[in-house]
């Protein structure tokens, strides 16, 4: 057992830390959406999965031979990333005109908006199942679609007994220098400034002359970003993709949003690393088939110390 | 799920109008064919619908007295969906017999309500070794099952690389996890040292699971479990620098393995599966049945599509000896004997097949190429 554990610890760390990046690129647009609606918008994961197939449609138009070295990964990897970043988050608005903003004005409950919320997403998975996807890349849309590689499977450095390889440290690395940028947007500019205020009292914030259903929309917007950035990274790292993969990615990026303490933005980078490298860890004892129960007995127990989540600290009480 | 209603209804309508044009003394019975058609791991299913068709088609053509109507009833593979399709095709379609299911997890959910309804079915491509132990005397299928594949699967490994530790993983699902108890049971037996990991089937990242392989270092890896999950699974091997050589079972000899995990990572893959597919170079009748299911498939023949021919064709030698009930049918098949286009189909007395032949693949050049009967195959490098 202990034994297990030394040989498996840093690969296991390696592994959750990647895994873990996605979780919390994903978890931010639960979390900045929750911050400000109080709305848990359930369609996210398929805002990831529209990302995913939008850098898998890219990735298809180039069609690599070969991996990518040098300035042409870097261009490569941006291109998709802002690809993805650009139908993600547009599609993530489009979702709100449609499936909240009427609810919205009509003040109906948020159990409404909830509703309305599962129904978009489950609306999503079956136009890409039956559809979209055999539109896009003229394959059955239920079986998976595999992207062509483009970034090299070279180890760079090894720590300890653990290879650590480029593509491993471009999804962290990219990661978080996204959610830095996107905690600038939100700490440092003016609509930043309206999302917060916002998020503290919609009611003030009108009186202060900040459009709600602007606020709302880039809201939506750099939610939807996040996680197109996510699918990019993604499609680069598992290398492929279908219509229910954002099912279980956008459980785990809830649960590391809830973690970290929802409607905070560093909660979410907290809690999707957490939750990463506990799941990755507790699989070293008990075998992989236990992370999901691991995972959700982490937050069980986390929340009854500490009910607001890690950090607790929501949006709208972020220091200016 | 409404779209799936409307469509039912739809054929059912188009069904009842071709058998009255049909007009005179010939009359038309429905035999269903269940199994996963569009979800994720349809391209199992596809090939032994096509084969089932063909069958029916060819009988049809000849122009008999009773002519047989092929329903489709797309589970997508999950017992729930099977359970209420079942409902549907027995009280409102009423098929007198059923070819499928094609999975093992909804053959277990509907068993019982084809028992009490006194529904005869065939599946060409359930495996699990628990179907035939419970008692069901309406349920049959053609193809050998997963305590036959994993010992001779494992057997084969044996004598091809002589492994002191291997690694048996799983997807988590019910045929995944008897085919790697199996393999499992058949290496210990054997004297083998055996680890063993599995893995939610949803999940997408087996870094974990990756890991554990690593440092176990074992000299062979087999995999229980479907194409899908293979396919990304044997893809985070090669990436992680495991060389080892991967073995899986039917459910992930298909195409898309190779498309999943990239020809590179895919190439040497071990695959086994009781199922015949034959390729262009065979000779004598299975060339005959390859010509004819290219022209009406449009495709090369797949996995279990032969198994799928053969379901049908049972059915359609107890049609021509004129039972047209499912009782009828049902005590016919306790005495059918044929040769099978994929091995010749007689049936134990508790539904199984009495021929249980394996056979194995690799993938050489990105193409899944036959190596013979798992008792006498050699692998290639």
């Amino acid at each position: 057992m202990l034994d297990d554990f030394v040989n498996q610890f840093l690969p296991s760390t390696v592994g959750g830390l990647v895994i873990g990046s996605i979780y919390a690129l994903i978890a931010l647009g639960y979390t900045m959406v929750y911050g400000v609606l109080r709305l848990i918008n359930f369609a996210h994961s398929e805002i990831f999965m529209i990302g995913t197939f939008a850098s898998l449609v890219t990735l298809l138009a180039i069609a690599p031979t070969a991996p990518f070295t040098g300035f042409a990964l870097v261009g490569v990897l941006l291109l998709l990333m802002l690809v993805s970043a650009l139908v993600s988050g547009a599609s993530a608005v489009a979702l709100e005109a449609v499936a909240y903003r009427p609810l919205r004005k009509r003040g109906a409950t948020r159990l409404a908006a909830l509703i309305s919320a599962i129904g978009a997403s489950l609306f999503l998975q079956e136009l890409f199942g039956l559809v979209v996807i055999e539109w896009l890349i003229d394959k059955p849309g239920r079986n998976q679609a595999s992207a062509p590689r483009f970034v090299a499977r070279d180890t760079l450095f090894e720590i300890g007994n653990a290879s650590v390889r480029l593509d491993q440290v471009i999804v962290v690395v990219a990661a978080i220098l996204v959610m830095v940028g996107l905690d600038r947007v939100v700490n440092k500019t003016r609509i930043g400034r309206g999302i917060r205020a916002t998020a503290q009292d919609p009611e003030a914030a009108v009186l202060m002359g900040v459009s709600i259903d602007n606020i709302v929309r880039v809201t939506f917007l750099l939610g939807g970003a996040m996680a197109g950035v996510a699918g990019s990274l993604y499609i680069m790292e598992i290398e492929n993709t279908g219509y229910l993969i954002g099912f279980v990615l956008g459980i785990k990026a809830f649960t590391a949003a809830v973690l970290g303490g929802i409607g905070n933005l560093r909660g979410a980078l907290m809690g999707g690393i957490v939750l990463g490298l506990i799941e990755n860890w507790g699989a070293i004892f008990l075998g992989s088939e236990w992370k999901d129960v691991i995972a959700f007995t982490v937050l069980v127990v986390v929340l009854m110390f500490r009910p607001t989540g890690i950090l607790g600290e929501s949006l709208q009480k972020a220091r200016a | 799920m409404l779209a799936a209603a409307t469509s039912l209804v739809l054929a059912a309508c188009a069904g009842g109008g071709g058998g009255g044009t049909g007009g005179g003394d010939v009359t038309t019975v429905k035999i269903g064919f269940m199994g996963d058609l569009t979800g994720e791991n349809s391209a199992i299913v596809i090939p032994p619908y096509n084969g089932a068709k063909m069958a029916i088609d060819e009988y049809n053509a000849t122009n008999p007295k009773v002519k047989i109507q092929l329903e489709k009833y797309d589970s997508q593979g999950k017992p729930e969906q099977a359970t209420s399709l079942i409902a549907k095709a027995i009280t409102s379609d009423k098929i007198v017999a059923l070819i499928g299911p094609a999975f093992s997890g909804e053959s277990k959910a509907i068993g019982g309500t084809l028992d009490e309804s006194k529904i005869p079915s065939i599946s060409p491509s359930a495996t699990n070794p628990g179907l035939a132990k419970n008692g069901w005397k309406y349920w049959h299928r053609v193809v050998a099952n997963d305590d036959d594949q994993g010992p001779r699967v494992a057997e084969f490994l044996l004598t091809a690389k002589a492994p002191k530790k291997a690694f048996v993983l799983s997807d988590d699902q019910e045929y995944s996890v008897g085919i790697a108890e199996a393999v499992t049971k058949t290496f210990k037996d054997k004297g083998v040292e055996v680890e063993t990991d599995k893995f939610a089937k949803d999940a997408s990242d087996y870094s974990s699971t990756v890991t554990k392989v690593k440092s176990a270092n074992p000299d062979v890896i087999f995999f229980g479990g479907y194409y899908a999950q293979g396919g990304r699974l044997l893809k985070q091997l090669r990436d992680n620098d495991v060389k080892t050589t991967f073995a899986s079972g039917d459910g992930s000899l298909d195409a898309q393995l190779v498309t999943g995990a990239g020809a590179a990572a895919a190439e040497n893959a071990v695959l086994a599966c009781p199922c015949n597919i034959p390729s262009a170079d065979v000779t004598g009748t299975l060339k005959t049945f390859f010509d004819n299911y290219k022209k009406s498939a449009g495709a090369d023949p797949a996995i279990y599509s032969t198994e799928g021919y053969d379901a049908a064709t049972a059915y359609i030698k107890a049609i021509q000896a004129g039972k047209t009930t499912s009782e009828d049918i049902n005590n016919f098949l306790s005495t059918v004997n044929f040769e099978g286009a994929s091995k010749p189909i007689k049936f134990k007395s508790n539904g199984e097949p009495e021929n249980a032949s394996i056979f194995v693949y690799q993938v050489k050049g990105g193409v899944l190429k036959l190596l013979g009967p798992s008792a006498t195959a050699k692998l290639e490098g």
